[in-house]
Formats: C-alpha cells, structure tokens, sequence
C-alpha cells in the first residue's frame, strides 16, 4: 500500500514537465489506472448483481412452511425442510470424520519432517487433493461404496464431502502449526513434557484460533458443493434422516429445481440459493473476525 | 513461563518415569500422525486408480481413437472424448482471457491505488465471491446471463465481428445464450477472485526497499508495476493463473447450466457444446452400472484428473519457486 504520486513533488511540476515521452508515460499510466478501476468496479459489480439476485428472487419463498415442510410435487406447497436438515446432518458428519484425520495429517506434515522425503510427498498430494474437481471425488465414492453397496446413501454423500474436507484442514493446521514460536516448543520440552504433549497441550493450543478458522472455512466450502453428492447421496423427495438410504440436501435439491419448469420449483430452488449463501457468507465473515479476533492474538 | 525453574525441579525425580511413558505415547502419537498423513495419499492414489479401473474398459474397445473421437452415441454405443475435451480447452480458455486481465487489474489496484480503508473491504468483497458455491454461479448465469447473452450480447458480436475476415467465424451462429462462451464467462467470473487473491499476496511481499528505489527514480506506478514487481513475481504469478486453470478445468455445476449439452465440434462460440465435467453430471444418472456409456464417463473422469493433476502440478511449483525468494 504504498502512496507512489506522494514522491513527487507536491505541487505535481515533475508530474507536468513536457515532452513527448513524459505525456507518453502519463497518458499510459492514466489509461492503466483508468482500466484497473474498471476493473474493480466490474468485479464488484458481479458480485453484487449475484447477491441482488438472489436477495430479490429468493426472499419471496422465505415462510416458516419453506422451514417446515419437506419438498413435494409442483403446485403442493412443499417446502425445504428435509433438504436443510439433509446438508446439516452430511455437512456436520463430514466434519467430524474429516477433523480429526485432517488435524493429524496437518500434525504429521509440521511435526514429523524427519520422516524426509514421504512428507513433501504427502504435502504435495494433500494440496493436490486440494484442488481436484469435487465431481471426480463423487464418481470415485460412487465406485468404491454406492456400487458394491447396490444403492445411493447419505453415508456415502457424507464421505464425498470429508474427502473435500480433510485437505483444507490439513492446510490451514500445517500452517498454523509452523506459526507457534520455536521457543515455545523448547519451553515446553524442558519441563519435561513428552513430545505428544508438547504438540497436543502447547502447540494445537496456541494454534487453535487459526485452525477453528480453517474447519469453519472448510465447512463453508463443502456445505455449497454439489457435484460430489449427485452420485452419492442422490437427493429425496421425503424427510430421512438415515444415512443408509438416500439423502436430499439443499444443493442438489436448488439443482434439481432450478432445472425444472413449474415456477413454484423455480422459486424454492432461489430461496435455497438463497439461504446456501448467506450461510455460506455468514460463514466466511465470521471465520475471518474470529481469525484477526483470536488467531493472532496468541502468537 | 515463568514457573519454569521450580517445575524442572519438581520433575527431576520422576524424570525416569515420565520419559518412558512419554515414548510409548510418542509411538502411538507418531503412529496415529502417519496414519492420517499415509491415508491422504490412500485416498488420491484410490481415487486415480478406481477411475482408470473403471474407465478400461471404454480405453480398451476404442484404444487410442477414444481421444480423437467425436462420437457419442448411446444407442450404438459408440463414445469419444474429443468433444467435451475440447469443450473443456475452450471454456477455461475463454475464462483465462476474460479472468487474467480482471484479476491483475483488481489486484493491481487494491496494491497500489486503493486507499488503505476502501482496500480491506474491497479484498474481503472478492474473496467472498470466491467462497460463493458454484451452483449460485450456475444458477445465476442460467437465469441472468444466458438471457442477456441471448437478446444483447451474442446478436451484437455477430453483427459486428461475425463478418470479419478469420476471426468472424467465432462469433457466427444462433444467439441460444447458452454456449461455450457463456460456460467460459461464467467460468471467468468463478476464478477471478482465485487469481486475484494469488496476485494481491504476491504484488503484497515484495520488499518494499525493490519498489522505493524505482519510485524513487521517478517511475510511474504503471512502470513500477511492469519492470520492477512483475518480473519479481513472474513465477508466482503463473502458478495462481495455473491454480485458476486447475478450477476451471474440473468445474462442474456452474457450466452444466450454461453449456446448452450438445456433442458439437464447431468454431462457434455461441454454439451449445459440453465440458468433461458437465457431461459427466449430465450423462451419469442415465448410465446403468456396468455399461459400456458408464465406463466411457469414468475414462473422462480419468483424462481430466490427468489433465488438471498436470496443471495443478505446475502451480504448485511456481508457487513454491515464486515464493521461495
């Protein structure tokens, strides 16, 4: 964030001395200026025709039965209920199989450098996992559990998404990890505390902030995805909360809507966008607080 | 901390103790560590060989002409890949044209123009469009986009550029709205904020003394930019456009809804076509298990995890390479 016109002169006569090259270099940076506000303005201005959107479209099917009514059939006056608490109960389960793997996955690539070259290896296939397209996750849950199992399940929705989960925790906890001072660690070993202790009592604690941070962004993250649940958890017209049969959830639910052509569809496909990304966003924001809020406070 | 001296102390007796037990919990800990640490490469290792496995099948009984085939044809079952491998090049590469650009000038300007308030707020606002979940993009770009593509856009570009000499023949073709340049616009969209939050941190670490010297020497922040930061941060730079490339490519749920789902290979962009990714949303729930259109999906799924592992593999060693300065 540097003031770069402050170093001219005051009164700007470096800025206006004369010349064909000097008007060159003004008029190029004028123009670049010119372009990157525009820039900016453009981008902003996608976002908010996307929140605009979904505000003025969806706000409509915002009612207490869209909360308490399970989906039905055009015309029905269904609502969305068993597709919320679908992504709720997938969404948390994935978390909590996806946490603890990922936390100590995340332990092992900070802690356990002598292990050499297997740890950059990890790292490397960890980001990696990181990045690959969630619908190639889907096909590959579908193959190794829907398949031999004969039919679609929440379980098998609910592993998809710890598959997405676990590498962004991995992440964010090998780098909060890296951030606890070196002298911390001495302290703690010279009170004679054994390494498992060191790293669960002072290291995770102090880190603990940063890594909160991470699981809520993760569980933002995989709360929006849809492609990974179209061939595992396959979506339900019925309120089930069994994870052995298949599952509705609000992404795939606003897909399969939003696709159709009954107005009433259509409206509770944007009322679900609507309340995904305001959980979504809701998410976000207050991950971010919390991580200028705690995660730097303890360092 | 400052207990430290009386607690040494304190455990010096049962040092013997605590140390024995504190390698047996070291062993279980460090065992639990690798485990998890092992499992992540389980699980890609699972998932490129459950895909290839699969996809044999359809590699076997078209051999190499299942890339260059534009067949796709369920009743004969006869299937190709070069379509949607096409539809997926042209579509990220629409997005790069459209997403670079943005992205630098976005970045460009919350480095060096914003004021320091407007700047915050403004990186938030982006990265929060990089936390929208894609199906928001798709559905928006179905019901916004596609429709102002359709009336304004498309009909413009073709009676301007549609009778241009080579070119013209892109911009040809009846203004669906849903096409390859809408999936690539939707696309663009998606990982602006990607790129442009790669680009903010880069231009941001640069040491402060490189970019005071050229300012100093009377540099305009356009030059400073040019001859000073990007050559500095090339590297970096590249691996967060790859990184946007890697999203592109595997995208799924914002493209199925603008990519029209047609098997065409054409030079209009206007024209319906089909990514990997979508026809793989698109076709899977029709293929019964076992068939040969259910091997033929997952070979694709296998060819574009090959293609994006490639491109993400770059990233990650540009970014490393960029940031190891």
């Amino acid at each position: 964030m540097m003031s770069a016109p402050q170093s001219h002169p005051a009164d700007g006569s470096g800025w206006r001395r004369g010349g064909v090259q000097a008007t060159r270099r003004r008029l190029v940076e004028r123009l670049v200026s010119l372009l990157c506000n525009m820039a900016t303005v453009v981008v902003l201005f996608a976002l908010f025709s996307i929140l605009w959107t979904l505000v003025t479209r969806g706000a409509a099917g915002l009612s207490l039965p869209t909360f308490m009514h399970s989906t039905a059939a055009p015309g029905a006056g269904g609502g969305l209920a068993n597709a919320i608490i679908g992504s709720c109960e997938q969404t948390g389960l994935a978390a909590l199989i996806g946490t603890p793997i990922g936390m100590f996955a995340g332990i092992y690539l900070s802690e356990f450098s002598q292990d050499g070259r297997i740890v950059t290896l990890v790292r490397f296939v960890s980001d990696m996992l990181l990045s690959v397209p969630s619908i190639l996750v889907g096909l590959f849950i579908y193959l190794i559990i829907v398949e031999p199992a004969g039919h679609f399940s929440g379980m098998a929705g609910t592993l998809a998404l710890a598959v997405l989960f676990i590498p962004i925790v991995v992440r964010t906890t090998e780098d909060m990890l890296r951030l606890v001072p070196r002298a911390m660690r001495e302290a703690a070993y010279a009170l004679g505390a054994p390494g498992w202790r060191v790293i669960l009592s002072v290291c995770l604690r102090s880190a603990r902030g940063g890594i909160m941070t991470g699981i809520l962004l993760a569980l933002a993250r995989i709360s929006g995805e849809t492609a990974p649940l179209l061939f595992t958890s396959l979506g339900n017209l019925n309120w089930s909360t069994n994870l052995n049969a298949p599952m509705a959830s609000l992404p795939v639910t606003i897909y399969q809507y939003a696709g159709s052509a009954y107005d009433d569809w259509v409206q509770m496909a944007w009322t679900g966008a609507l309340l995904i990304t305001v959980a979504v966003l809701a998410t976000n924001i207050f991950a971010r607080w919390w991580l200028t809020r705690n995660g730097t406070a303890q360092q | 901390m400052m207990e430290l001296p009386s607690a040494m102390t304190a455990r010096d007796h049962p040092a013997m103790d605590t140390n024995t037990r504190g390698q047996y919990g070291d062993f279980i800990f460090g065992m639990i560590a690798r485990l998890a640490g092992w499992f992540i490469l389980l699980v890609m290792a699972g998932i490129g060989i459950v895909l290839i496995s699969g996809g044999w099948r359809a590699f076997s009984t078209f051999g190499p002409g299942f890339i260059t085939s534009t067949a796709w044809n369920p009743i004969s079952d006869h299937f190709g890949a070069a379509t949607s491998i096409f539809g997926t090049l042209v579509t990220t590469g629409i997005a790069l044209v459209f997403a670079v650009p943005f992205a630098f000038g976005v970045a460009f300007w919350l480095v060096e123009m914003a004021p320091p308030a407007l700047a915050r707020f403004i990186e938030t606002a982006v990265q929060l469009l990089a936390a929208v979940p894609s199906i928001i993009f798709g559905m928006w770009g179905f019901f916004i986009v596609v429709p102002f593509m359709a009336h304004d856009i498309e009909p413009t570009l073709t009676h301007y550029l549609g009778h241009v000499p080579g070119i013209g023949v892109l911009f040809r073709g009846a203004p669906y709205g849903t096409g390859l340049l809408s999936g690539g616009l939707i696309l663009a969209i998606m990982i602006t904020p990607f790129i442009c939050s790669v680009m903010t941190d880069v231009f941001v670490s640069i040491p402060a003394v490189l970019k005071e010297s050229a300012f100093g020497l009377g540099a305009t922040r356009w030059e400073v930019m040019r001859q000073v930061v990007l050559p500095w941060s090339r590297q970096a730079v590249m691996g967060g456009i790859m990184l946007g490339t890697g999203r592109a490519l595997g995208e799924t749920m914002a493209v199925t809804f603008v990519i029209g789902n047609s098997n065409r290979l054409g030079w209009s962009l206007f024209a319906p076509g089909n990514t990997i990714a979508s026809l793989i949303a698109l076709e899977f729930p029709e293929s019964s298990a076992g068939s040969l259109k259910l091997s033929a999906l997952l070979a694709l799924g296998a060819i574009l995890m090959i293609i994006s592992f490639i491109t993400l593999a770059c990233s990650r060693i540009f970014l490393q390479r960029g940031t190891a300065k």
